[in-house]
């Protein structure tokens, strides 16, 4: 591995001195602590670190789902920490694409009802079958989630993330969930669909084995960012087992 | 396409649909009461609008004593006088074949061209009398109907003091008399009491009117001041006998029906906004559980890129499309249930036609106020949870913060176990929900009291009327005043046991610049059958000297006790009498003038006489009571105060029963609505809770109490505040269906309280029961794992 993120291709988002401080009455918890980063199109990220280490808000706050008490976030040359809600809304729904571990598929639509949901207002998307189907389950589309196993859920929630092309996919912990050979298909969805479309990913996982299949490994502790390596020796997600 | 939102939309629908049932029914009931009020009120107006055109229904009526034909002339020429007409009404006594006691008619004439008259009878069977036969007559549909008058029947009468046999020429419909009550009495009985239209000729020869008349009706042009019509017409009749002109207000008919309408428009205005209240309160608490529940799916719209906007308008849809459900569900029901107000109604009034109000008016307003009530219900708990950002509304909620307050020190002191505790705390922590409970169970008790009350007002009016006020079996009106001796000749008659003389004579008293109709009583000392009596049945004595008022009279005076009132008498000696004020007594039931008898005379320097005899009679010779009666010329009318009773008694409890399901249900739905919701949120907030206990060994019975028991205990507890707040509706009530001839006396009795806690705690606990059932069927693994 080498310490040098990679160059040749351009940045889509870039943080500067990000922090996040979260206040729960009288106590203060410093999720984030100064975070600069810049993430490159096409790239697939992993973002490694214990719990509480400030993973998920470097997430959220990339994907809009929150805002940093300090700091700026660029996504390409647009200032997220100065959107508008309306606008930040419009860029998840332009742009971002996200998988969640507990899959947050609505319970009362069928998978391709739940991929409609996002196609419905999306800008140019896939149809709901072409997602499916990069996704690997193309022959579940009218079951409803509770009548799927957990990997099937995800699959379908990952089918609903890529669905509207977007640029980045932010994935939270996408196998936590499941078992070892649910979570290398759930896997394998992940870097075909970055293989096929370019989309940046980022997936979080404190599955140190999980980070042998990307291009760079971020390392959080304590709301910093400790290490920053590139890849070197990537393996297929067929080669990842826990 | 229907888009995946909407379809999850339908689908959550469908999930809830016992709750959304539940708000539906609650919504529905004001929906229905607004719609059925307001069409009934609406359809009851036109056809009486109608019909008043049709039949030149006339709105000044004058009665005299007696004036020449040749005053109606002057009379057309007062500013805003359109047609006078002149006729001759007079009461008598018949005698039907088949009826024991004898029935009373108002008798009307018929003039030369009857097409063209006003109050213009509307020929319903049969034919017009023949204007050369003096013993044809028209009755009124139903007297003919429930004697089975056809035409050709033949029976007797008393007119002009002579017994004369009628023929019935047909039947008919009149503007005038479309509630029929006879004199004094409270119900029409259309077997008592009737009206006969006979030839203006054999009329005027009866009463010995040619060429002249004793009753002058008018209509008045659009622009005419009724005020001045009727003054101008008091002075120019005062010499031939004017009683005083009146208007329609003081029509019986009319006024009667006045009255009904305002009843229905006040059922239209006071009673949907309850249920609307109520419902607006369950959506929001409906919502604010599911909303609760989908928390992470609303995290989950925001992530994907829905706009603040896109996902409330999702969950107002949702409360939209409860409030349909209730708007169509009470749309069909009112509609239907208009078509049965107007079938009752149509019983006592007999319009000739009903011009149907579309009920679209209503219903537009009903829709618009469902729909309204259900998305401001809902909007509250939408606002709340669209506000979240999105990555906090992915995260499962705080827990909530517990402390140990003043309350949970006095739980312990109490030493209470810990599934009452249970029950204790989740009301204290949640105050908002158990306030929203307690405030539609007690709204449940209150629409309850207030129903039930009119029973109540119903009986007290029955207890004041026939077991206080008059307790004769007969009240003899005589035609003309007669000596005070005409009560010795009247126990003469069979069977009475005891006679009193009665004087009543028409006024108008006059405070200041105010002045009002009325009738003043001269009640003679000693009296035990007829008594005057106040709102609380008490009988009240006269003072010697003065008049006595009741409240409402004398504040439409401005008089108070001490003030001077002149009193014009409106019939001979038709002087002014200058008398003081004395006392105001609070009853509702009449408005009345009384004085002591001798009082009375002595101001009118004249003996004692009497126009009323009440009689007590041995009820075994009634039957000869009654056909010395019928033969007795010098009687303008009867009352047969058993009779009346009997009929009052056979009205009210035929419809007692059918009214009381009817508000019970309505009543009652709200507590269903609102228990039912409060206790299937709980039980989905407390599945956990719940599971937890049953697996730690509690049995079934033991976690159902903390269900049972907290929604209870809130029933419990509103029932008090229902009764507090009924006993406003109900004041209120009096006051807005309390009309000029309709008065409702405000008494709430225990049992009203009774029936309305027993209802609406029966009606909780079958709804909490119901759904203490799921938790019978519980997974506990299931309910283990889902936690929030």
């Amino acid at each position: 591995m080498t310490n040098v993120p990679d160059q040749t291709t351009r940045p889509v988002f870039r943080a500067e001195g990000v922090t996040r401080v979260y206040r729960t009455g009288a106590v203060e918890v410093h999720a984030l602590r100064g975070v600069d980063l810049t993430l490159n199109e096409g790239q697939m990220v992993v973002l490694l670190g214990a719990s509480g280490s400030g993973k998920s808000t470097l997430l959220n706050i990339l994907g809009a789902l929150d805002t940093p008490t300090e700091g700026r976030v660029y996504f390409r040359d647009r200032d997220l920490t100065r959107a508008t809600d309306r606008q930040l809304t419009a860029f998840r729904r332009d742009h971002v694409g996200f998988v969640f571990q507990f899959y947050n598929l609505v319970p009362s639509l069928t998978a391709r009802e739940n991929i409609a949901l996002v196609t419905e207002i999306a800008r140019n998307p896939m149809t709901p079958e072409e997602a499916l189907e990069r996704a690997g389950l193309p022959h579940r589309m009218d079951h409803f989630p509770a009548e799927l196993s957990g990997g099937e859920q995800q699959r379908v929630a990952i089918a609903r993330a890529i669905a509207k092309r977007p640029e980045v996919l932010l994935c939270d912990e996408p196998t936590g969930a499941l078992d070892s050979k649910t979570g290398v298909q759930v896997l394998e969805a992940l870097a075909q669909v970055n293989a096929d479309l370019g989309t940046a990913t980022v997936l979080i996982t404190h599955n140190a084995d999980i980070q042998r299949i990307a291009e760079r490994v971020i390392v959080l502790a304590d709301g910093r960012v400790v290490r920053d390596e590139v890849n070197t020796e990537r393996i297929a997600p067929s080669e990842v087992s826990w | 396409m229907v888009r995946a939102l909407d379809r999850k939309l339908l689908r959550d629908l469908r999930r809830i649909w016992a709750q959304t049932l539940a708000i539906a029914l609650v919504l529905g009931c004001g929906v229905m009461l607004l719609v059925a009020a307001n069409a009934t009120q609406r359809t009851l107006v036109q056809s009486k609008q109608t019909y008043y055109e049709r039949h030149a229904f006339a709105d000044i009526f004058a009665p005299v004593t007696r004036a020449p034909v040749s005053v109606l002339d002057a009379l057309a020429t007062i500013d805003g006088v359109s047609r006078v007409e002149g006729r001759i009404a007079f009461h008598a006594v018949l005698d039907i074949e088949g009826m024991v006691e004898p029935a009373v008619a108002r008798v009307v004439s018929l003039p030369g061209d009857p097409a063209r008259m006003l109050n213009r009878p509307l020929l319903r069977h049969g034919r017009m009398p023949d204007p050369d036969a003096a013993d044809e007559v028209l009755v009124n549909e139903a007297f003919g109907r429930a004697h089975g008058l056809e035409p050709g029947a033949r029976f007797d009468g008393i007119i002009g003091g002579q017994l004369r046999a009628l023929t019935v020429a047909g039947w008919a419909l009149s503007p005038e008399f479309i509630y029929t009550v006879g004199p004094g009495e409270l119900l029409p009985d259309e077997r008592r009491s009737g009206v006969l239209w006979m030839n203006e000729r054999a009329a005027a020869s009866a009463q010995n009117m040619d060429g002249a008349v004793n009753d002058i009706t008018l209509t008045l042009t659009r622009d005419a001041d009724p005020r001045a019509v009727k003054a101008a017409l008091d002075a120019m009749l005062a010499p031939y006998g004017g009683t005083g002109a009146h208007d329609r207000t003081r029509q019986i008919s009319h006024s009667f029906i006045s009255g009904e309408l305002q009843q229905l428009a006040a059922l239209a205005t006071y009673l949907p906004p309850i249920f609307m209240l109520v419902s607006a309160f369950l959506v929001n608490m409906v919502l604010t559980r599911l909303i609760a529940l989908e928390r992470t799916q609303i995290g989950l719209m925001k992530a994907v890129g829905y706009t603040t906007a896109e996902i409330a308008a999702h969950y107002l849809k949702l409360a939209g499309l409860i409030g349909v459900v209730g708007v169509v569900l009470g749309g069909i029901v009112g509609w239907w249930l208009t078509d049965g107000m107007l079938f009752i109604y149509q019983e006592f009034f007999g319009f000739p036609f009903l011009i149907r109000d579309s009920g679209a008016g209503p219903m537009a307003l009903a829709a618009v106020l469902g729909l309204a009530t259900a998305i401001l219900g809902a909007a509250r708990a939408v606002w709340a949870s669209v506000r979240l950002k999105p990555a906090e509304a992915m995260s499962p909620p705080a827990p909530p913060r517990f402390s140990r307050g003043i309350a949970d020190r006095a739980f312990a002191w109490l030493a209470f176990r810990q599934t009452t505790m249970m029950i204790l705390r989740s009301i204290i922590r949640w105050p908002g929900r158990a306030a929203i409970t307690l405030f539609g169970v007690s709204a449940s008790v209150a629409v309850l009291v207030s129903s039930y009350f009119m029973f109540d007002a119903l009986e007290v009016m029955t207890e004041s009327v026939f077991t206080q006020s008059n307790r004769q079996h007969l009240t003899l009106t005589l035609a003309q005043s007669a000596p005070e001796i005409a009560v010795s000749d009247a126990l003469t008659l069979p069977g009475v046991l005891q006679a009193e003389g009665g004087y009543g004579v028409p006024v108008r008293l006059i405070h200041g610049h105010r002045d009002r109709l009325s009738a003043l009583q001269g009640h003679f000392p000693g009296a035990t059958l007829h008594r005057l009596v106040d709102d609380d049945s008490r009988p009240v004595t006269l003072p010697p000297q003065g008049l006595v008022l009741p409240e409402m009279l004398a504040r439409d005076l401005g008089a108070s006790p001490g003030d001077m009132l002149a009193v014009e008498l409106m019939s001979p000696p038709r002087e002014v009498l200058d008398l003081p004020l004395i006392a105001v007594i609070a009853q509702g039931l009449g408005q009345e003038a009384h004085i002591a008898a001798p009082a009375l005379f002595e101001a009118m320097r004249m003996a004692p006489r009497v126009t009323h005899i009440h009689l007590l009679a041995d009820p075994a010779q009634m039957d000869a009571l009654y056909a010395e009666v019928k033969r007795t010329p010098a009687l303008a009318g009867l009352s047969d105060w058993a009779e009346v009773r009997r009929q009052f008694d056979a009205t009210v409890s035929e419809n007692l029963l059918t009214m009381v399901a009817i508000y019970t249900i309505i009543g009652v739905l709200i507590a269903v609505g609102v228990i039912y919701n409060a206790a299937r949120i709980q039980l989905s907030e407390r599945s956990y809770e719940l599971a937890s206990l049953r697996v730690l060994g509690f049995s079934r019975a033991q976690v159902g109490y903390v269900l049972v028991g907290e929604m209870m205990l809130l029933t419990m507890l509103a029932i008090p505040l229902g009764w507090v707040v009924g006993t406003w509706f109900a004041e209120g009530m009096t006051e807005a269906l309390s009309t000029d001839t309709v008065y409702i006396p405000f008494a709430i009795s225990r049992r009203t309280y009774a029936m309305a806690a027993v209802a609406v705690f029966l009606a909780a606990l079958a709804s909490v029961l119901v759904v203490r059932r799921r938790l019978d069927r519980m997974d506990l693994a299931m309910a283990l794992k889902a936690r929030e």
